[in-house]
């Protein structure tokens, strides 16, 4: 248990390395190593979604995946939305716009969510959006704006 | 200097829908909540729980064979003040004492700085507990922390069942819901050198918390500050449970004299906080043949859990609200909140009334089934109307939209003609017509005597009040409604964060007020800083004070162009210092109401929903899928339009999830299924596409015409379902949530 394992991967874009405890979750790598605090906690066992995260071009639950699963791999967090100057991408755009955020402490978890089904391509119906993102919880919309945000961010990246 | 028409176009914010102030941060991931913060040197802290309901605590023993080193330990007897959780009835403990009262219950205190380490330890804590037998259904219990009971023309009451048509009797019941904020209860506790303390925490009522740990730490008030972090959701469920998880850190940080921070796991979250409070209720309605309402007796029974919490208010609420938007000739409610070993309920979106609406509103579908009656034509013949007076007495003057709202939902959904068309098996319609009142009940805003103001800066001003941010739009709606009063653009506005030590004390941000009561006495204080300010500007500019005025952010005299508003404030700031106008909230004249009689205007105004949803049950499996909701809701005036139907999209699936999915399930007094795998909230596949109808009914004595909408669309989706079923199925389900096996019995028991 004592041992440490060391990890290089790159996070939006960025090589970054951190020395974790062998167990440690990415989660944990991200949040208390990194400073990527913009991915959140919310049931630690993968329910919630809001922790998730791409990991190599997947979905992932950051609470459920082993640190040493993210040697060298590929993660985009809520961090890695926005633009090289800080501007917000459409998706966060329409969210802002279309009342996609209220507590906020989803928001993160959804868009990253979000932003893996647009990278997909598939035709933003609204039975396709919700299934998109039925792994991440929200209490606070009744995820009706969400979808439509998500639907919106569609439309005007085609 | 000359001006161009859009600086004198004058800032109309309110009504529009800007991006939230919030928002950008939230979407970026940059928000800070609680668990995003650090502390320099701050360890965890942990709470030791009682595993059983109910026993005699003869003691606490830390096993003398664990090392101990570097883990903060705390009992009661660590308590520096009161050992009490501050709020209505001193009967709470922070930390048990020789008795404990439910499952969860805390017992001791552990803090260190290695996670790790403080889980090791809680399993080397032991319990001396002698099990004593525990009071778990509440029809069983004999303590009764709160009993209400109230009637109009009691002696009509009698005469109009003696001359019904008919007798109409139902017994509707209801189970716990946990809240589920996204974000679980957190704060973290930093000692001042001193002696003071400084408390950060995820929470809706700062001022809460600063008067529990005011008691609890035998401070004085300057020596403490309560500040709100962005919070992650609260629905109730972060009204009166932070004064708990706030104390426990606060005794462990004095004791260690470093920082603590407490983060509840989801699984002690949802076994240790507080619930929605479940219900028994009984109601025997007499009837007249056309299905006009005569009379109605109605028994309530809340079950508070082991401690007194906000039980009294919750009931009164859920009492008021018990015969719904009906007009009653007579009436007779009986309500009481009592004891069991289960751990307390509390504040949650709805706060009593779901229950009893629930309860009424089906109970109008069993009444129109009875006397073969349109639930429509029903509700439609009883509901209230300007001028009639509620059970209590009130006479409606204002803002009364039983009948717009009920009108406006049949027509979208096409009522009649889906009615009359033949019945397909398997789907169902229903309806429901519900009121929900704006402010504290009763007297309670005239006993807070609530305060908020607003400072000017040299651009516009910042609002001063304790209301917070909770995903609701307090900020947005607060800066809009400012901006509009200041006659400046909202980007003039800033907002305080609450901070006990900064801001005003203007009361919980609880009860569907802080639009309404907080908004309003805001845009008063703005209103006279504008006065302020444009006296000062008429001094500068050789103008006529009383002519003077301000608009999109530039002082006018008439036509004339003055100055810019932030011209006009740098050189009051520079002649005269700061200036900050704090004004203290009001009833408009009138309302009148008698706590002991329990008469009187209940609240200043309501605000009125209907909502019907198309269900569909799966025949072999009995599940209940909900195709759609439409829902027109009055709540005077929509501030933000987006932000007010997310309250109401998200308050309709949030009662969707109580409907069919969500309860609570104890087994000995201990919850059973305290995991997000167990206790199921809706998904985004769960949720239904729903309609949101925005009917505004202004209220002559709210900000713009507001009224309230955090609570109101909690009220009505539950007992719509229920009476979709019933229409879908044949089977009345008296009894939430609408699971399959409860469908099945009901169904099954029809069939005889």
């Amino acid at each position: 248990m004592a041992e440490t394992l060391h990890l290089a991967l790159t996070v939006n874009g960025q090589p970054r390395t951190a020395s974790v405890p062998p167990l440690s979750r990415l989660l944990d790598v991200l949040r208390e190593s990194l400073g990527l605090t913009g991915t959140k906690e919310g049931c630690g066992e993968g329910e919630c979604g809001a922790c998730s995260v791409i990991l190599d071009g997947e979905l992932v639950n950051a609470c459920l995946v082993p640190a040493s699963q993210a040697q060298g791999a590929q993660v985009t967090t809520v961090e890695g939305l926005e633009g090289p100057k800080g501007e917000l991408s459409r998706l966060q755009r329409c969210f802002l716009d279309h009342g996609g955020a209220q507590c906020g402490i989803c928001t993160p978890g959804m868009l990253v969510a979000a932003q893996r089904f647009l990278d997909g391509g598939a035709p933003a119906t609204e039975p396709a959006v919700r299934e998109a993102i039925a792994g991440n919880l929200c209490r606070c919309t009744g995820y009706s704006k969400i979808v439509e945000a998500i639907q919106a961010a569609a439309e005007t990246s085609r | 200097m000359a001006l161009r028409p859009e600086e004198i176009e004058r800032s109309a914010s309110v009504g529009s829908s800007p991006v939230r102030l919030d928002g950008p941060d939230k979407v970026r991931g940059r928000a800070r909540y609680l668990d995003d913060l650090s502390f320099s040197g701050q360890l965890w802290g942990r709470t030791v729980r009682s595993p059983v309901p109910h026993g005699r605590l003869r003691g606490v023993t830390f096993d003398p064979a664990f090392d101990w080193g570097g883990i903060v330990r705390v009992t009661a007897a660590d308590i520096p003040g009161e050992n009490v959780v501050h709020l209505i009835a001193d009967d709470q403990p922070c930390l048990a004492v020789d008795v404990v009262r439910h499952c969860a219950e805390p017992v001791a205190l552990l803090a260190c700085d290695d996670r790790e380490r403080l889980e090791e330890a809680l399993s080397h804590v032991r319990l001396d507990i002698e099990e004593l037998p525990a009071v778990l259904d509440p029809e069983a219990s004999t303590a009764v922390f709160k009993h209400y009971r109230y009637e109009r023309n009691a002696e009509a009451l009698a005469q109009a069942f003696a001359g019904a048509a008919r007798v109409v009797e139902g017994r509707y019941r209801v189970r716990h819901q946990e809240q589920l904020y996204i974000e679980p209860n957190a704060v973290c506790a930093v000692p001042r050198p001193g002696g003071g303390l400084d408390l950060y925490g995820s929470m809706q009522c700062p001022f809460y918390v600063h008067r529990a740990l005011l008691r609890l730490l035998g401070l004085g008030d300057g020596q403490l500050a309560v500040i709100q972090t962005v919070t992650g959701g609260g629905f109730g469920g972060k009204e009166d449970y932070p004064s708990v998880i706030a104390g426990h850190a606060a005794l462990l940080a004095r004791k260690a004299g470093r920082p603590v921070k407490m983060i509840y796991g989801r699984d002690e979250d949802i076994a240790a906080t507080t619930k929605r409070h479940p219900a028994v209720i009984d109601h025997r309605t007499a009837v007249a043949a056309d299905g006009t309402l005569l009379g109605c007796e109605i028994d309530v029974l809340f079950d508070g859990g082991a401690y007194c919490t906000l039980s009294p208010v919750v009931l009164s609420r859920g009492a008021i609200h018990a015969p719904g938007a009906y007009r009653w000739p007579a009436c007779r409610v009986d309500a009481r909140a009592v004891a069991t070993h289960t751990p307390p309920n509390g504040a949650f979106r709805g706060f009593g009334a779901p229950q009893t609406l629930f309860a009424v509103e089906l109970h109008m579908e069993k009444i129109a089934r009875e006397l073969g009656l349109d639930p429509l034509e029903l509700r439609r013949r009883n509901a209230l109307r300007e001028g009639d007076r509620t059970a209590t007495g009130q006479e409606l003057r204002h803002s009364v939209s039983a009948l717009p709202v009920l009108e406006a939902v049949a027509e979208r959904v096409g009522w009649a003609k889906r009615r009359a068309a033949p019945k397909v098996p398997g789907r169902g319609l229903g309806l429901s017509l519900v009121l929900h009142g704006a402010g504290f009940t009763g007297s309670g805003e005239v006993k807070l005597k609530a305060r908020a103001g607003v400072e000017l800066t040299p651009k516009g001003c910042r609002v001063l009040a304790a209301s917070t941010e909770i995903g609701q739009g307090t900020v947005t709606i607060f800066a809009q409604m400012v901006a509009d009063a200041l006659g400046v653009p909202m980007e003039a506005v800033e907002v305080a964060a609450p901070d006990t030590s900064k801001v005003p004390d203007s009361g919980p941000t609880v009860a569907s007020r802080t639009c309404m009561v907080v908004g309003g006495t805001l845009a008063a204080a703005a209103r006279a800083l504008g006065h302020e300010l444009a006296a000062h500007a008429a001094q500068l500019h050789d103008a006529d004070a009383a002519q003077v005025d301000c608009r999109g952010g530039v002082f006018y005299e008439g036509a004339r162009a003055l100055a810019p508003f932030a011209a006009v404030a740098t050189s009051w700031l520079a002649r005269h210092g700061p200036l900050s106008i704090v004004e203290q909230y009001s009833h408009p004249p009138g309302i009148v109401w008698d706590d002991d009689e329990f008469r009187g205007d209940a609240y200043p105004v309501y605000a009125w929903a209907a909502t019907a949803v198309e269900v569909r049950v799966d025949p072999a499996t009995y599940e209940t899928t909900v195709e759609r909701v439409v829902t027109a809701q009055d709540v005077g005036k929509a501030i933000h339009p987006v932000l007010c139907e997310g309250q109401v999209e998200g308050g309709t699936v949030q009662a969707l999830g109580w409907a069919l999915l969500e309860e609570v399930v104890h087994e000995n007094g201990r919850v059973k299924n305290d995991r997000l795998q167990s206790y199921l909230i809706p998904t985004a596949l769960d949720a239904p596409p729903i309609e949101t109808l925005l009917v505004e009914n202004p209220y002559p004595h709210g900000p713009y015409g507001a009224k309230g909408v955090g609570e109101l669309p909690m009220d009505g989706p539950a007992p719509a379902v229920a009476a979709a079923i019933l229409d879908a199925t044949g089977a009345l389900v008296p009894e939430l949530p609408i699971t399959p096996d409860r469908l099945m019995r009901a169904m099954g028991a029809r069939r005889g």
